[in-house]
């Protein structure tokens, strides 16, 4: 029953909670461990909401464009754990803010 | 064989070059050897090139080698403008000055800096011959700063004694006040014509508006004044008398000083397009000029001096032709002027020589037995300045003073007036050197009498000097016939310039007679002029006091006005100048500057370093973006 209630807008309402935990999280959070899986979240939910939409508009460039965020993904955690393993070396138990050296 | 033109200024380059490199090492006399080959064999290729002109369509031969320089319209090459008058203009520069780096070989003969000398000098001909032969402004403009700073080094070149650092110093700085109005004169001429080549708008000038030539010729003239030593730009010239002898020989009788006068028949045509009053204002100009100059010389005591003080005289001369329309024979004084005034010039240096570097006039006396060779080419030249029948000097002035009564009565009487001061002043100069007794030893006024002076033994000089001084006297003799003035089949000088002058001079309608009569006054007037000197300074029966007032003797305190308005007011001005420059246009320019800097310091808070304030950032406008297009962008 519940499953025939569902239609396209819960995902879309699904995809738009998700968003925005990802992203009161890296507004919130200072461990960056944290902050990166918080932005793993926003992709994620940029991704529903693209499937989503292939679906309504029976149009597959949606899924399409799911592929490349998700190398894009793939890519930036590479990129970001290396920094947050670069630092963790260098300064144990750093926060976010902690790194700051580069202000103005 | 007029393609060779390129080699003219080139041969002087090369020696030049070779001089700087291996100068040192070469040593004397072979440096000075190089550098006089050098120019004598641009001598010889100027002689080949000028016979290969007569071949060419309207005599007249132009090549460009390179473009120099092209910044969108604006393009200037690197070009030759073979002419009658750029040819006549190098026979003498290369001729004299060959013959002025001869004589150098002698007179320098035991400097410390000899090959330096020749270095400077082949470089001063190179310069000279790019300005004539350039076939732009721009080339002229370049030549033009190169004799500049070549007199400077020449005029300095003894500057161990402070004295000669500052003539160099004066000369260049007062020509730069000259410069400034050439340059200007250059910016309007590309405004006007769209082109600063020669060939390119000269022949379509009259098609500028009035008060543009004008201008053009007005700035052209400032430029010009400031080289050819005219008022009120005068005053670096005399003073150039520091240099070596030879040097005052080629700055101020073959080459620099004639650039002014150069660039005037040069541009003609301008002059043509001009208001009546330019070519007015220079005649009177140049005959103000040759009048002040003449009274000064009349009361100088050191020889060079009155040499210096003459040559502005004779320049003016040449200014008054130019302003009177005589442009050709403004060209015709320079040629006979280069003669006769290298060979007083180096005349003046063999006696200095002979003199051990004695300079005033009133310890010499009675020279003419001991040095034969140079009393008797010294008086060709005396004869021929003067305006002495058949000398060339008199030919030559006496077509500037048909043009000056062309134009106005008053500008003839005047000229004729300084022609009867440069007969006496010169007559002065010569009977005080090589006759009359001799008064070597002799105190002068303001000088202990009882100081026992130095003996001296006046000799003639050796044959690297004298040579080119019987050569000179020779064509100060001769030269005038190159244009004789009764008919037109003898006016070979004024034939050959015509494809650049004939068009825009004057022209005279005098007859026969009145030539004759106007040539027998210039004769009684010169005469008048040698004779009155001769009762004034060798007979003695008039004194010679009142023709040699303080007055003149100081040159009007003209120098000394202009020194103590710069020491004193125009010092305050330039004062108050650099305080203008310093706090309003250093500030203008800083205070841009710490502006930026004070505001960046602001912004820069920003940059805090913490990642999620920068995440808060784009959140926040995301959001705006958001908003922005739900309320405002229609469905």
């Amino acid at each position: 029953m519940i499953l025939a209630t569902l239609n396209d807008t819960s995902y879309l309402v699904l995809s738009a909670m998700v968003f925005c935990i990802g992203a009161f999280g890296v507004l919130i959070r200072r461990n960056p461990l944290v902050m990166l899986m918080c932005v793993e979240l926003m992709l994620n939910a940029v991704n529903l909401t693209f499937v989503t939409f292939g679906r309504m508009l029976n149009d597959i460039s949606g899924q399409v464009i799911v592929f490349f965020v998700l190398v894009v993904a793939a890519a930036e955690v590479v990129v970001g754990l290396g920094i947050i393993v670069a630092i963790a070396r260098r300064r144990p138990g750093a926060t976010a803010d902690d790194v700051s050296l580069l202000r103005g | 064989m007029v393609s060779l033109v390129w080699l003219i200024p080139a041969l002087p380059l090369l020696g030049f070059v070779i001089l700087l490199l291996l100068g040192p090492r070469l040593g004397e006399p072979a440096s000075g050897w190089l550098a006089t080959a050098m120019v004598g064999a641009a001598f010889v290729v100027s002689l080949i090139a000028f016979i290969g002109l007569h071949s060419r369509a309207a005599h007249t031969y132009t090549h460009t080698y390179f473009t120099w320089i092209s910044v969108g319209r604006f393009q200037v090459d690197f070009g030759v403008l073979f002419d009658p008058l750029s040819s006549a203009m190098i026979l003498f520069i290369t001729g004299v000055g060959a013959l002025i780096h001869l004589y150098s070989i002698g007179y320098m003969h035991g400097d410390s800096r000899y090959p330096r000398f020749f270095l400077y000098m082949n470089l001063f001909v190179f310069s000279m011959l790019v300005l004539v032969l350039g076939d732009n402004l721009l080339l002229t403009f370049l030549g033009w700063e190169g004799v500049g700073v070549c007199s400077y080094f020449l005029i300095s070149f003894w500057f161990e004694k402070p004295a000669n650092a500052t003539a160099g110093k004066k000369a260049f700085i007062t020509n730069r006040v000259g410069d400034w109005g050439f340059m200007v004169g250059i910016f309007i001429t590309w405004f006007t014509y769209g082109s600063i080549t020669y060939t390119h708008f000269l022949p379509v000038s009259q098609s500028a508006a009035t008060t543009a030539a004008t201008f053009i010729s007005v700035m052209l003239l400032i430029g010009a004044v400031g080289k050819s030593a005219q008022i009120p730009l005068y005053i670096w010239l005399p003073d150039a008398m520091a240099g070596p002898t030879p040097v005052s020989a080629l700055i101020h009788a073959a080459t620099m000083v004639t650039a002014g006068v150069y660039l005037m028949v040069r541009i003609n045509p301008v002059l043509h397009a001009a208001s009546p009053w330019v070519t007015t204002m220079i005649a009177w100009l140049g005959v103000g000029t040759a009048l002040l100059a003449a009274t000064i010389a009349i009361a100088q005591t050191d020889i060079k001096k009155v040499l210096a003080y003459s040559t502005i005289s004779q320049l003016g001369y040449m200014f008054l032709a130019v302003g009177s329309g005589g442009y050709w024979a403004a060209i015709f004084h320079m040629i006979t002027h280069a003669f006769f005034k290298a060979l007083l010039f180096l005349g003046a240096g063999s006696v200095i020589h002979g003199m051990h570097d004695e300079q005033d006039m009133r310890r010499m006396g009675a020279l003419r037995k001991l040095m034969p060779i140079t009393a008797g080419t010294f008086i060709v030249a005396w004869l021929a300045i003067s305006g002495v029948p058949p000398f060339s000097g008199f030919w030559s002035k006496d077509e500037i003073l048909t043009y000056a009564l062309h134009k106005s009565p008053a500008l003839y009487v005047v000229g004729l007036f300084t022609a009867l001061l440069t007969a006496f002043y010169m007559s002065r100069l010569v009977y005080r050197i090589f006759f009359g007794d001799a008064r070597w030893t002799d105190p002068i006024p303001g000088e202990d009498p009882a100081e026992e002076r130095p003996e001296v033994h006046p000799h003639e000089s050796p044959w690297t000097m004298t040579v080119p001084l019987v050569i000179l006297a020779f064509f100060a003799a001769v030269a005038g016939f190159i244009n004789l003035p009764f008919s037109g089949s003898t006016k070979w000088l004024e034939d050959w310039l015509s494809p650049v002058t004939g068009r825009y001079g004057a022209e005279l309608t005098y007859s026969n007679a009145t030539i004759i009569v106007l040539l027998t006054i210039s004769t009684i007037v010169a005469l008048g002029g040698i004779g009155l000197a001769y009762l004034v300074y060798l007979r003695k029966r008039i004194p010679a006091e009142p023709f040699e007032p303080e007055l003149f003797a100081k040159g009007w305190y003209y120098d000394i006005a202009i020194s103590d308005f710069m020491g004193g007011p125009g010092r305050k001005m330039a004062d108050g100048l650099a305080w203008f420059d310093r706090t309003v246009i250093d500030g203008a320019v800083n205070g841009i500057g710490s502006a930026f800097r004070g505001s960046g310091n602001v912004v820069r808070r920003v940059q805090n370093g913490y990642v999620r304030t920068y995440a808060l950032g784009m959140t926040i406008g995301a959001v705006a973006l958001l908003v922005y297009i739900f309320t405002r962008v229609q469905y």
